[in-house]
């Protein structure tokens, strides 16, 4: 790993020490620090979420997030829903990639119920999930360039994102949440003419990412603003929990799409994307090779697929479905890590208890807290961007 | 997975293993070996990533069920862990100095189930709900319809139906 | 109630004690009031017409409809065209767009967020969550209806709605407000006991004061 050479050292001998149980001891009446609330309502900030920072004239010395602005409740409100209804809201646990929570939740039902869903089903959901992750991916560069004033590329990155959202309209029927994946299947197949407009949109997001690259990654603010900062250590990846880009932005190719392959990911070709600096640049330069890497799976997807076949498996009368007492853990690589669901049933018509791993959930709680020590203010929301938090994932 | 279960049954009291894929199985502990058998399964069979730690209540047994999910990436397996702890007064013994991040699920399973966790770091502060005073949301005996329409005030109009019991009516009228 | 509100004595830089009471010496007192339109009906159009064409959008994304608030800034559906922009803080904002269901912790913020904005101003209820509940009706944790808590101009149904649904609901709220209909500041200026029992009754743990602007 390169260390670079700080500008200047900061001053850091008014900075609180720790009292004994850890925890460090601040007195607001000293007048030495500034309590400082990033959020909710504030532009620097990723969704409905807020940092409560303890500041030491211009940097951080400590820093709590809160969350629950978001929680509806949804592991309970699934408990008294059949496994049928609890299809329809599950996507909107997380919104701008919906799509995990609906393979996640399918996956687990079928597994569970000892289904089999068919196979060009499962090419069909690969696909949706890839375009789902792009979607992801260009909003994030959006924030990324947007939290450092880098305006224009948000613009460059929606425009191709609503390109995308089109796609998904006319194979899904709707822009945001899909509700597309369900136990047993997918509900259509690709509508003709699909693979050519497809295609132009993938040369569409590649042109725009060329220009994404000289605007965005060789810029030198930019370049300035984020290199060798907000470093995650790769030994603290594991007590963490830190997954996907981000961990792979240390070096560690921990991809669920290759560690433990799941719908047809075996047999499409890709190799899983690795930084070495660990830091916020290289962090956007991963994700950016890997929504690469998506636009390729996609080709690749939309060549090898079957183009015929049954969509959906043979599924119990939906109203008597009835699942036998067990339980499972599913999960899948969405484009900020690990995304689980946890189904526990016993043997009624409705799930015991539904369990939502979201990666943000480590991501924005503890691995935050743990960064956001001796940051600039201004480089806050930079690296909240740039762990890729959704807050509505953490608290569902 | 069998194999790593015998192993481990020499040196902890487990329950059955259930195996429910050829990488994903769950095991049965007692709570005070718990914690032995984390940093075992952590520092010497390679399960170092904490997936997830929850909770489920088996309301009509009395107890809650603390699951705790732990990987190991090099071969691609999973193993979860379920401890039955009584559901009144419910406490448990805190792992975060071994995974930091259980501290998040520590404080959720607090506020969401009512289960302690004497030591976690700011397990006391509100997490996700402000200003609760109802009995924990999560907890199976606590309605979360009968709350909404107490607290909350519904639109006159608005047909509202259960979900659960509605289509079976309209489709199989008699049937229950 | 929180550390920081509760009554405490402060020593002063000249060295004299003294007692502060945040709740009361922080925050002004005052009630809103109702502001009532310009005495001559032409002066009254201008400024209404002066109002519809400058719509500015509070920046505070409160529910999953926010995301599509982002392509509406872009150039395919570009809102900006209608005088529609979107502001950082509600000092400069006067249209407080509700994206989606408002949790109870996130109504406490957005009724800080709704006083703290300048008069005249406007509400927009975004999705079928914050006209009856919508996906949530039974969540313990969102409300059901926003026009208790928040006097609202206009809704905009949908799960979520459209980018085209939230341009032609902009429009609507121009021609309301052109109308002379936009009186959402003023309602709640007059049924402010009733808005404030309301927001009580769901809002538990209330700990700051009762109209801070």
């Amino acid at each position: 790993m390169t260390q670079h050479a700080p500008f200047f050292t900061p001053d850091r001998s008014q900075y609180p020490t720790q009292k004994d149980d850890g925890t460090l001891d601040i007195d607001l009446a000293s007048g030495k620090y500034l309590k400082l609330w990033q959020g909710p309502n504030h532009p620097g900030i990723t969704g409905n979420m807020s940092v409560e920072l303890t500041v030491c004239g211009d940097e951080v010395v400590e820093g709590k997030t809160h969350v629950g602005y978001l929680h509806r409740g949804f592991e309970k409100l699934m408990e008294r829903r059949t496994f049928i209804q609890c299809f329809p809201i599950v996507c909107r646990i997380c919104v701008p990639e919906p799509d995990f929570n609906e393979y996640c939740y399918a996956a687990a039902v079928e597994e569970l119920a000892g289904i089999q869903s068919p196979v060009r089903s499962d090419w069909i959901r690969t696909l949706i999930l890839e375009m789902g992750r792009i979607n992801s991916y260009l909003m994030y560069l959006g924030g990324q360039a947007g939290a450092l004033g880098l305006g224009i590329i948000g613009q460059w990155t929606t425009y191709v994102r609503d390109l995308m959202l089109d796609r998904f309209e006319e194979l899904t029927g709707a822009r945001i949440y899909h509700m597309f994946i369900l136990p047993g299947g997918v509900r259509d197949g690709l509508p003709e003419g699909f693979d050519a407009r497809m295609e132009e949109t993938l040369r569409e997001i590649e042109r725009t990412l060329k220009d994404v690259y000289d605007v965005m990654f060789c810029n030198a603010v930019f370049k300035k603003r984020t290199v060798g900062l907000a470093v995650i250590d790769p030994a603290l990846l594991e007590s963490y929990g830190v997954t996907g880009p981000n961990a792979r932005a240390a070096g560690v190719a921990k991809d669920v799409r290759k560690d433990q392959p799941y719908l047809v990911y075996p047999e499409l070709n890709f190799e899983p994307v690795i930084g070495h600096d660990s830091d916020i640049y290289t962090r956007a330069d991963v994700r950016r090779r890997d929504l690469l890497v998506s636009v390729d799976l996609i080709r690749q997807i939309l060549d090898k697929m079957p183009r015929s076949g049954p969509l959906m498996a043979t599924v119990p009368n939906v109203l008597h479905w009835k699942i036998p007492r067990g339980e499972t853990y599913i999960r899948g690589e969405c484009s900020r890590g690990e995304y689980g669901y946890y189904l526990v049933t016993d043997g009624s018509g409705y799930p015991r208890r539904v369990n939502v791993r979201g990666p943000s959930y480590t991501h924005a709680m503890a691995l935050l807290e743990r960064l956001i020590v001796n940051i600039n203010i201004a480089d806050v929301a930079s690296l909240m961007v740039s762990l890729h938090t959704y807050p509505p994932e953490i608290e569902r | 997975m069998r194999e790593l279960h015998t192993r481990l049954g020499k040196l902890f009291p487990l329950g059955e293993l259930t195996e429910q894929r050829t990488n994903l199985a769950f095991v049965s502990v007692p709570q005070e070996h718990l914690r032995a058998l984390l940093l075992h399964l952590r520092d010497r069979e390679g399960f170092t990533h904490l997936v997830l730690l929850t909770a489920v209540d088996w309301l009509e047994e009395g107890q809650f069920q603390l699951t705790y999910l732990l990987a190991d990436r090099k071969n691609a397996r999973d193993i979860g862990l379920r401890v039955m702890i009584p559901r009144d007064g419910a406490t448990m013994q805190s792992i975060h100095e071994l995974w930091p991040t259980a501290a998040t699920y520590q404080r959720e399973l607090r506020e969401m189930f009512g289960i302690d966790f004497p030591g976690s770091p700011r397990v006391e502060e509100d997490f996700i709900l402000e200003g609760w005073r109802d009995i924990p949301p999560y907890r199976r005996d606590f309605d979360t319809l009968k709350f909404a329409v107490e607290n909350y005030s519904q639109r006159p109009g608005r047909e509202t139906h259960d979900p659960a019991t509605h289509m079976k009516q309209q489709l199989y009228p008699g049937e229950n | 109630m929180k550390e920081e509100l509760k009554i405490r004595v402060v020593k002063g830089p000249d060295g004299v004690e003294f007692e502060v009471e945040p709740l009361r010496d922080y925050y002004c007192e005052a009630a809103p009031t109702v502001m009532p339109g310009a005495y001559i009906k032409i002066v009254e159009d201008m400024f209404n017409w002066a109002r519809s064409e400058s719509i500015w959008i509070l920046g505070f994304g409160t529910g999953c409809g926010a995301i599509e608030m982002r392509p509406l800034m872009t150039p395919r559906f570009d809102a900006y065209r209608y005088g529609v922009q979107w502001r950082p803080t509600p000092r400069q904002a006067n249209l407080f767009v509700i994206s989606g269901y408002l949790s109870t912790k996130t109504l406490k913020r957005a009724i800080r967020a709704y006083e703290q904005m300048q008069s005249p101003k406007y509400v927009i209820g975004l999705g079928s969550c914050t006209i009856n509940g919508g996906m949530y009706w039974d969540s313990y944790n969102t409300i059901k209806r926003l026009d208790d808590y928040l006097p609202v101009d206009l809704y905009i149904a949908g799960c979520m709605p459209r980018p085209e649904a939230l341009l032609a609901g902009f429009m609507d709220m121009k021609k309301l407000i052109r109308a002379g209909r936009g009186e959402g500041a003023n309602l709640y200026a007059e049924n402010f006991e009733w808005y404030k029992a309301n927001q009580k009754r769901v809002i538990h743990d209330w700990d700051m004061p009762d109209y801070n602007w």
